[in-house]
Protein backbone atom coordinates (compact mmCIF):
# COMPACT_ATOMS: atom_id res chain seq x y z
CA UNK A 1 0.00 0.00 0.00
CA UNK A 2 1.31 3.34 -0.52
CA UNK A 3 -0.35 5.21 2.89
CA UNK A 4 3.11 5.50 4.03
CA UNK A 5 5.48 7.04 1.61
CA UNK A 6 6.23 10.37 1.86
CA UNK A 7 7.88 13.20 -0.63
CA UNK A 8 11.45 12.70 -1.09
CA UNK A 9 13.37 16.08 -1.09
CA UNK A 10 15.75 14.71 -3.75
CA UNK A 11 15.15 12.24 -7.01
CA UNK A 12 16.43 9.07 -6.20
CA UNK A 13 17.33 7.94 -9.23
CA UNK A 14 20.70 9.45 -9.83
CA UNK A 15 22.00 7.55 -12.43
CA UNK A 16 20.11 6.50 -15.88
CA UNK A 17 19.53 2.78 -16.23
CA UNK A 18 17.05 0.38 -17.33
CA UNK A 19 15.16 1.14 -20.80
CA UNK A 20 17.27 4.16 -21.27
CA UNK A 21 20.66 2.11 -20.32
CA UNK A 22 22.05 3.54 -23.44
CA UNK A 23 22.20 7.02 -22.29
CA UNK A 24 24.22 5.73 -18.94
CA UNK A 25 27.29 7.41 -20.08
CA UNK A 26 26.01 10.83 -21.50
CA UNK A 27 24.06 11.47 -18.43
CA UNK A 28 26.10 10.97 -15.33
CA UNK A 29 24.80 11.97 -11.72
CA UNK A 30 22.12 14.72 -10.49
CA UNK A 31 21.60 15.90 -8.01
CA UNK A 32 18.75 18.59 -7.47
CA UNK A 33 15.41 18.09 -9.75
CA UNK A 34 16.06 22.06 -11.35
CA UNK A 35 19.48 20.61 -12.39
CA UNK A 36 17.53 17.57 -14.17
CA UNK A 37 15.03 19.52 -16.14
CA UNK A 38 18.09 21.29 -17.58
CA UNK A 39 20.13 18.51 -19.23
CA UNK A 40 19.42 17.33 -22.71
CA UNK A 41 18.92 13.57 -22.03
CA UNK A 42 16.32 14.22 -19.25
CA UNK A 43 13.30 12.59 -20.64
CA UNK A 44 15.33 9.41 -20.70
CA UNK A 45 15.70 10.01 -17.07
CA UNK A 46 12.01 10.22 -16.43
CA UNK A 47 11.35 7.20 -18.86
CA UNK A 48 13.43 5.08 -16.39
CA UNK A 49 10.97 6.49 -13.55
CA UNK A 50 7.81 5.55 -15.00
CA UNK A 51 9.71 2.43 -15.61
CA UNK A 52 9.63 1.87 -12.07
CA UNK A 53 6.26 3.33 -11.92
CA UNK A 54 5.14 0.61 -13.66
CA UNK A 55 6.51 -1.75 -11.37
CA UNK A 56 4.93 -0.18 -8.03
CA UNK A 57 8.05 1.46 -6.97
CA UNK A 58 6.48 4.42 -4.33
CA UNK A 59 9.49 6.29 -4.49
CA UNK A 60 9.50 6.63 -8.29
CA UNK A 61 6.24 8.16 -7.88
CA UNK A 62 6.89 10.15 -5.68
CA UNK A 63 9.84 11.77 -7.74
CA UNK A 64 6.78 11.64 -10.70
CA UNK A 65 4.77 13.89 -8.40
CA UNK A 66 7.59 16.10 -7.40
CA UNK A 67 8.08 17.26 -11.00
CA UNK A 68 4.86 16.74 -12.91
CA UNK A 69 2.21 17.47 -9.75
CA UNK A 70 2.89 21.31 -10.25
CA UNK A 71 3.29 21.48 -14.11
CA UNK A 72 0.04 19.69 -14.45
CA UNK A 73 -1.71 22.14 -11.97
CA UNK A 74 -0.15 25.18 -13.37
CA UNK A 75 -1.27 24.00 -17.25
CA UNK A 76 -4.50 23.78 -15.94
CA UNK A 77 -4.82 27.06 -14.39
CA UNK A 78 -3.30 28.82 -17.66
CA UNK A 79 -5.47 27.15 -19.24
CA UNK A 80 -8.65 28.49 -17.52
CA UNK A 81 -9.24 26.34 -14.69
CA UNK A 82 -10.21 27.87 -10.95
CA UNK A 83 -7.34 27.19 -8.27
CA UNK A 84 -9.77 24.11 -7.15
CA UNK A 85 -10.76 22.62 -9.83
CA UNK A 86 -7.14 22.71 -10.93
CA UNK A 87 -6.18 21.16 -7.90
CA UNK A 88 -8.48 18.04 -8.11
CA UNK A 89 -8.04 17.76 -11.46
CA UNK A 90 -4.05 17.69 -11.00
CA UNK A 91 -4.85 14.96 -8.54
CA UNK A 92 -6.77 13.02 -10.53
CA UNK A 93 -3.99 12.91 -13.26
CA UNK A 94 -1.49 12.04 -11.35
CA UNK A 95 -3.69 9.08 -9.77
CA UNK A 96 -4.38 8.11 -13.69
CA UNK A 97 0.04 8.15 -14.44
CA UNK A 98 0.04 5.55 -11.22
CA UNK A 99 -2.86 3.53 -12.54
CA UNK A 100 -1.60 3.51 -16.52
CA UNK A 101 2.13 3.57 -16.15
CA UNK A 102 2.48 -0.05 -18.30
CA UNK A 103 0.44 1.83 -20.90
CA UNK A 104 3.14 4.39 -21.47
CA UNK A 105 5.18 3.93 -24.95
CA UNK A 106 8.94 5.39 -24.76
CA UNK A 107 9.19 4.80 -28.46
CA UNK A 108 5.96 7.34 -29.13
CA UNK A 109 5.97 9.93 -27.00
CA UNK A 110 7.94 11.46 -23.75
CA UNK A 111 6.56 11.35 -20.53
CA UNK A 112 5.90 15.22 -21.10
CA UNK A 113 3.80 14.66 -23.97
CA UNK A 114 2.54 11.28 -22.61
CA UNK A 115 1.22 13.60 -19.24
CA UNK A 116 -0.02 16.48 -21.38
CA UNK A 117 -2.23 14.23 -22.99
CA UNK A 118 -3.90 12.70 -20.06
CA UNK A 119 -3.90 16.58 -18.50
CA UNK A 120 -5.68 17.04 -21.64
CA UNK A 121 -8.11 14.70 -21.67
CA UNK A 122 -8.85 14.79 -17.62
CA UNK A 123 -9.58 18.19 -18.58
CA UNK A 124 -12.08 18.11 -20.94
CA UNK A 125 -13.80 15.52 -18.97
CA UNK A 126 -14.43 17.83 -15.66
CA UNK A 127 -14.14 21.43 -16.81
CA UNK A 128 -16.33 20.90 -20.14
CA UNK A 129 -18.14 17.78 -19.11
CA UNK A 130 -17.82 15.65 -21.91
CA UNK A 131 -16.48 12.99 -23.39
CA UNK A 132 -13.14 13.10 -25.55
CA UNK A 133 -13.19 10.64 -28.85
CA UNK A 134 -9.63 9.48 -28.71
CA UNK A 135 -8.44 7.24 -31.97
CA UNK A 136 -8.61 3.28 -32.32
CA UNK A 137 -5.92 1.76 -30.52
CA UNK A 138 -2.97 0.22 -32.71
CA UNK A 139 -1.79 -1.33 -29.93
CA UNK A 140 -3.72 -4.79 -30.20
CA UNK A 141 -1.91 -7.96 -29.21
CA UNK A 142 1.14 -8.76 -27.76
CA UNK A 143 3.21 -5.53 -26.78
CA UNK A 144 6.18 -5.56 -28.69
CA UNK A 145 9.32 -4.05 -26.41
CA UNK A 146 10.51 -0.73 -27.86
CA UNK A 147 13.99 -0.73 -29.60
CA UNK A 148 16.37 1.35 -27.03
CA UNK A 149 17.61 3.11 -29.47
CA UNK A 150 14.25 4.04 -30.98
CA UNK A 151 13.30 5.27 -27.28
CA UNK A 152 16.55 7.42 -27.26
CA UNK A 153 16.28 9.21 -30.47
CA UNK A 154 12.29 9.73 -30.31
CA UNK A 155 13.53 11.30 -26.30
CA UNK A 156 15.87 13.17 -27.95
CA UNK A 157 13.90 14.14 -30.74
CA UNK A 158 11.35 15.94 -28.01
CA UNK A 159 13.84 17.53 -26.13
CA UNK A 160 15.30 18.90 -29.02
CA UNK A 161 11.59 20.32 -30.25
CA UNK A 162 10.94 22.40 -26.55
CA UNK A 163 14.17 23.75 -27.38
CA UNK A 164 13.13 25.10 -30.81
CA UNK A 165 9.97 26.17 -29.54
CA UNK A 166 12.30 28.88 -27.10
CA UNK A 167 13.91 30.23 -29.54
CA UNK A 168 10.99 30.60 -31.85
CA UNK A 169 10.21 35.20 -32.07
CA UNK A 170 8.06 36.01 -28.93
CA UNK A 171 4.90 36.62 -30.70
CA UNK A 172 4.72 32.98 -32.50
CA UNK A 173 5.31 31.28 -29.08
CA UNK A 174 2.66 32.83 -27.87
CA UNK A 175 0.24 31.84 -30.57
CA UNK A 176 1.11 28.33 -29.98
CA UNK A 177 0.81 28.99 -26.36
CA UNK A 178 -2.43 30.78 -26.92
CA UNK A 179 -3.66 27.13 -29.01
CA UNK A 180 -2.88 25.46 -26.14
CA UNK A 181 -4.41 27.16 -23.61
CA UNK A 182 -7.62 27.79 -25.00
CA UNK A 183 -7.68 31.22 -26.03
CA UNK A 184 -7.95 30.59 -29.88
CA UNK A 185 -10.19 28.58 -31.91
CA UNK A 186 -9.07 26.30 -34.96
CA UNK A 187 -10.46 28.69 -36.99
CA UNK A 188 -7.76 31.64 -35.54
CA UNK A 189 -4.76 29.10 -35.58
CA UNK A 190 -2.59 29.76 -38.60
CA UNK A 191 -2.16 27.33 -41.26
CA UNK A 192 1.38 27.32 -40.80
CA UNK A 193 2.64 27.18 -37.52
CA UNK A 194 6.09 27.44 -38.30
CA UNK A 195 7.16 24.75 -35.90
CA UNK A 196 9.58 22.54 -36.94
CA UNK A 197 7.65 19.01 -36.71
CA UNK A 198 9.68 17.15 -39.38
CA UNK A 199 11.97 15.28 -37.57
CA UNK A 200 9.09 13.82 -34.39
CA UNK A 201 6.84 13.00 -37.28
CA UNK A 202 9.72 10.78 -38.28
CA UNK A 203 10.24 9.30 -35.63
CA UNK A 204 6.63 8.45 -34.66
CA UNK A 205 6.46 7.05 -38.37
CA UNK A 206 9.17 4.61 -37.79
CA UNK A 207 7.94 3.37 -34.44
CA UNK A 208 4.50 3.41 -36.19
CA UNK A 209 5.77 0.75 -38.56
CA UNK A 210 8.00 -1.08 -36.28
CA UNK A 211 4.92 -1.59 -34.41
CA UNK A 212 2.54 -2.51 -37.36
CA UNK A 213 5.62 -5.19 -38.37
CA UNK A 214 5.56 -6.63 -34.92
CA UNK A 215 2.12 -7.55 -35.40
CA UNK A 216 1.88 -9.34 -38.68
CA UNK B 1 -7.10 0.63 -48.43
CA UNK B 2 -6.36 2.85 -50.76
CA UNK B 3 -4.27 5.79 -50.27
CA UNK B 4 -5.81 8.81 -48.77
CA UNK B 5 -5.71 11.69 -50.81
CA UNK B 6 -7.42 14.64 -48.21
CA UNK B 7 -6.05 14.98 -44.69
CA UNK B 8 -7.13 17.01 -42.05
CA UNK B 9 -5.58 20.35 -41.75
CA UNK B 10 -2.50 21.45 -39.33
CA UNK B 11 -5.08 24.38 -37.49
CA UNK B 12 -7.31 21.21 -36.73
CA UNK B 13 -4.90 18.73 -35.55
CA UNK B 14 -3.46 21.32 -33.21
CA UNK B 15 -7.00 22.52 -31.88
CA UNK B 16 -7.60 18.59 -31.40
CA UNK B 17 -4.06 17.90 -29.58
CA UNK B 18 -4.97 21.06 -27.86
CA UNK B 19 -8.57 19.84 -26.72
CA UNK B 20 -9.71 22.87 -27.79
CA UNK B 21 -12.34 21.82 -30.75
CA UNK B 22 -16.33 20.67 -29.53
CA UNK B 23 -17.13 17.10 -29.22
CA UNK B 24 -18.35 17.14 -32.69
CA UNK B 25 -15.52 17.97 -34.31
CA UNK B 26 -13.73 15.56 -31.78
CA UNK B 27 -15.06 12.71 -32.83
CA UNK B 28 -14.79 13.27 -36.64
CA UNK B 29 -10.77 14.05 -36.46
CA UNK B 30 -10.47 10.57 -33.82
CA UNK B 31 -12.30 8.88 -36.78
CA UNK B 32 -10.12 9.84 -39.76
CA UNK B 33 -6.73 9.25 -37.09
CA UNK B 34 -8.54 5.67 -36.99
CA UNK B 35 -7.87 5.34 -40.41
CA UNK B 36 -5.16 7.64 -41.15
CA UNK B 37 -1.44 6.54 -40.17
CA UNK B 38 -0.34 9.87 -41.96
CA UNK B 39 -2.12 12.26 -39.90
CA UNK B 40 -1.83 9.76 -36.76
CA UNK B 41 1.94 10.88 -36.99
CA UNK B 42 1.23 14.47 -37.27
CA UNK B 43 -1.10 14.55 -34.06
CA UNK B 44 1.26 13.06 -32.20
CA UNK B 45 3.99 15.50 -33.06
CA UNK B 46 1.63 17.65 -31.75
CA UNK B 47 0.97 15.98 -28.64
CA UNK B 48 4.65 16.78 -28.61
CA UNK B 49 4.37 20.05 -28.58
CA UNK B 50 1.72 20.55 -25.89
CA UNK B 51 4.02 18.00 -23.36
CA UNK B 52 6.43 20.78 -24.34
CA UNK B 53 3.91 23.93 -22.92
CA UNK B 54 3.64 21.06 -19.77
CA UNK B 55 7.07 21.24 -18.91
CA UNK B 56 7.40 25.00 -19.01
CA UNK B 57 3.93 25.44 -16.88
CA UNK B 58 4.76 25.29 -13.19
CA UNK B 59 4.79 28.53 -11.01
CA UNK B 60 5.17 28.74 -7.13
CA UNK B 61 1.43 28.70 -6.17
CA UNK B 62 0.73 25.17 -8.13
CA UNK B 63 2.31 22.79 -5.57
CA UNK B 64 -0.37 19.67 -5.32
CA UNK B 65 -1.58 17.71 -2.68
CA UNK B 66 0.92 14.66 -2.71
CA UNK B 67 -0.96 12.40 0.46
CA UNK B 68 -4.46 13.66 -1.28
CA UNK B 69 -3.29 12.01 -4.16
CA UNK B 70 -2.38 8.96 -2.58
CA UNK B 71 -5.50 8.28 -1.18
CA UNK B 72 -7.12 8.85 -4.26
CA UNK B 73 -4.90 6.13 -5.79
CA UNK B 74 -6.16 3.56 -2.89
CA UNK B 75 -9.31 3.88 -3.92
CA UNK B 76 -8.51 2.36 -7.08
CA UNK B 77 -8.75 3.24 -10.95
CA UNK B 78 -11.61 5.50 -12.10
CA UNK B 79 -11.53 5.09 -15.49
CA UNK B 80 -14.06 3.39 -17.61
CA UNK B 81 -12.03 0.39 -19.25
CA UNK B 82 -12.20 1.14 -22.69
CA UNK B 83 -13.78 -1.25 -25.30
CA UNK B 84 -13.14 -1.82 -28.86
CA UNK B 85 -15.44 -2.64 -31.01
CA UNK B 86 -14.82 -5.18 -33.83
CA UNK B 87 -13.45 -3.53 -36.86
CA UNK B 88 -16.30 -2.83 -39.50
CA UNK B 89 -17.14 -0.16 -42.03
CA UNK B 90 -17.12 2.12 -38.57
CA UNK B 91 -13.87 2.66 -36.52
CA UNK B 92 -14.05 1.55 -33.11
CA UNK B 93 -14.04 5.30 -32.04
CA UNK B 94 -17.26 6.25 -33.97
CA UNK B 95 -19.30 2.76 -33.19
CA UNK B 96 -18.93 4.10 -29.72
CA UNK B 97 -20.94 6.73 -30.83
CA UNK B 98 -23.72 4.81 -33.11
CA UNK B 99 -23.88 1.41 -30.51
CA UNK B 100 -22.08 -0.53 -33.42
CA UNK B 101 -21.36 -0.96 -36.43
CA UNK B 102 -23.58 0.62 -39.80
CA UNK B 103 -26.28 -1.64 -38.90
CA UNK B 104 -26.98 -0.45 -35.64
CA UNK B 105 -27.85 3.22 -37.66
CA UNK B 106 -31.21 4.61 -36.87
CA UNK B 107 -31.73 6.54 -40.16
CA UNK B 108 -34.28 9.03 -40.49
CA UNK B 109 -35.20 10.51 -44.48
CA UNK B 110 -33.96 13.50 -45.11
CA UNK B 111 -35.76 13.40 -48.64
CA UNK B 112 -34.22 12.72 -52.36
CA UNK B 113 -33.47 9.22 -51.35
CA UNK B 114 -30.88 10.67 -48.79
CA UNK B 115 -30.76 9.16 -44.99
CA UNK B 116 -28.70 10.74 -41.66
CA UNK B 117 -28.57 10.19 -38.14
CA UNK B 118 -27.75 12.83 -35.73
CA UNK B 119 -25.46 11.40 -32.89
CA UNK B 120 -25.53 12.88 -29.37
CA UNK B 121 -22.72 15.24 -28.61
CA UNK B 122 -22.48 18.52 -27.02
CA UNK B 123 -24.01 21.36 -28.45
CA UNK B 124 -21.43 24.09 -29.72
CA UNK B 125 -21.62 21.94 -32.73
CA UNK B 126 -23.40 19.16 -34.40
CA UNK B 127 -22.38 16.13 -35.65
CA UNK B 128 -24.28 13.47 -37.95
CA UNK B 129 -23.93 10.34 -40.60
CA UNK B 130 -25.03 10.92 -43.82
CA UNK B 131 -26.54 7.49 -46.24
CA UNK B 132 -26.46 8.95 -49.84
CA UNK B 133 -27.79 6.35 -52.95
CA UNK B 134 -25.02 6.09 -55.34
CA UNK B 135 -25.26 8.49 -58.10
CA UNK B 136 -27.54 11.03 -55.88
CA UNK B 137 -26.71 14.14 -54.71
CA UNK B 138 -26.91 15.89 -51.95
CA UNK B 139 -28.95 19.33 -51.83
CA UNK B 140 -27.13 22.19 -52.60
CA UNK B 141 -25.78 23.95 -49.42
CA UNK B 142 -23.68 26.81 -48.39
CA UNK B 143 -21.86 27.32 -45.16
CA UNK B 144 -22.13 29.54 -41.94
CA UNK B 145 -19.25 28.08 -40.20
CA UNK B 146 -17.03 25.05 -41.05
CA UNK B 147 -18.28 21.58 -42.36
CA UNK B 148 -16.03 18.95 -42.04
CA UNK B 149 -16.81 15.80 -44.49
CA UNK B 150 -15.42 12.36 -44.09
CA UNK B 151 -15.89 9.43 -46.47
CA UNK B 152 -16.57 5.78 -44.50
CA UNK B 153 -17.61 3.98 -47.60
CA UNK B 154 -18.01 4.61 -51.07
CA UNK B 155 -17.02 8.10 -52.87
CA UNK B 156 -18.70 11.49 -53.54
CA UNK B 157 -17.59 14.31 -56.04
CA UNK B 158 -18.19 17.85 -55.88
CA UNK B 159 -17.20 21.20 -57.55
CA UNK B 160 -13.70 21.09 -55.49
CA UNK B 161 -12.83 17.00 -56.04
CA UNK B 162 -13.47 13.83 -55.36
CA UNK B 163 -13.17 12.31 -51.78
CA UNK B 164 -12.99 8.11 -50.88
CA UNK B 165 -12.38 6.28 -48.12
CA UNK B 166 -11.12 7.89 -45.55
CA UNK B 167 -10.75 11.22 -47.14
CA UNK B 168 -11.97 14.32 -45.34
CA UNK B 169 -13.21 17.65 -47.47
CA UNK B 170 -12.93 21.04 -45.03
CA UNK B 171 -15.64 23.30 -45.99
CA UNK B 172 -15.14 26.90 -45.35
CA UNK B 173 -17.60 30.12 -45.59
CA UNK B 174 -17.09 30.43 -48.69
CA UNK B 175 -17.63 27.09 -50.66
CA UNK B 176 -21.05 26.03 -51.99
CA UNK B 177 -21.27 22.83 -53.09
CA UNK B 178 -23.37 19.87 -54.00
CA UNK B 179 -21.99 16.64 -53.08
CA UNK B 180 -22.34 13.56 -55.71
CA UNK B 181 -22.10 10.06 -54.68
CA UNK B 182 -20.33 8.07 -57.28
CA UNK B 183 -22.27 5.04 -58.94
CA UNK B 184 -21.67 2.01 -57.74
CA UNK B 185 -21.85 1.86 -53.84
CA UNK B 186 -24.36 4.15 -51.32
CA UNK B 187 -21.95 6.79 -50.11
CA UNK B 188 -22.01 6.94 -46.07
CA UNK B 189 -20.17 10.17 -44.86
CA UNK B 190 -19.74 11.29 -41.02
CA UNK B 191 -20.29 15.10 -41.25
CA UNK B 192 -19.49 17.84 -38.60
CA UNK B 193 -20.54 21.09 -38.35
CA UNK B 194 -20.32 24.28 -35.96
CA UNK B 195 -23.14 26.69 -37.85
CA UNK B 196 -26.54 25.53 -39.20
CA UNK B 197 -26.27 24.68 -43.23
CA UNK B 198 -27.60 27.10 -45.34
CA UNK B 199 -29.72 25.30 -48.18
CA UNK B 200 -30.24 27.46 -51.56
CA UNK B 201 -33.22 26.57 -52.60
CA UNK B 202 -36.78 27.33 -50.63
CA UNK B 203 -37.89 23.12 -49.86
CA UNK B 204 -34.85 22.03 -48.16
CA UNK B 205 -34.45 25.88 -46.51
CA UNK B 206 -38.12 25.66 -44.84
CA UNK B 207 -37.19 21.77 -43.90
CA UNK B 208 -34.31 23.07 -42.00
CA UNK B 209 -35.16 23.46 -38.41
CA UNK B 210 -37.38 20.29 -38.24
CA UNK B 211 -34.05 17.95 -39.55
CA UNK B 212 -32.00 19.89 -36.81
CA UNK B 213 -29.34 19.96 -39.97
Amino acid sequence: MLTGTRLTEKPHAAIISGAAGATKAACGHYTTSQEVSRNMSTDTHWVDVVTRVRSQDRDAFAELFQHFAPRVKGFLIKSGADVNMAEECAQDVMATLWHKAHMFDPSRASVSTWIFTIARNRRIDMLRKQRRPEPDELTWGPEPEPDAADVMELQQESMRLAKAMSQLPEKQRELIQKAYFGDLSHSEIAEETGLPLGTIKSRIRLALERLRHAMK
Amino acid sequence: MKEIKHHLSEALLMAYSAGTLPEAFNLLVATHISMCDECRVRLEAFDTVGGALLDDAADNTSNVDFNATLRLIEGGPKDPIRFEHAKGVLPSVLQEYVGGDVDSVKWRSVGMGVRQAILKTSKEASVRLLHIPAGCAVPDHGHRGTELTLVLQGAFRDEEDRFDRGDVEIATEDLEHTPVAEPGEDCICLAATDAPLRFRSLIPRIAQPFLRI
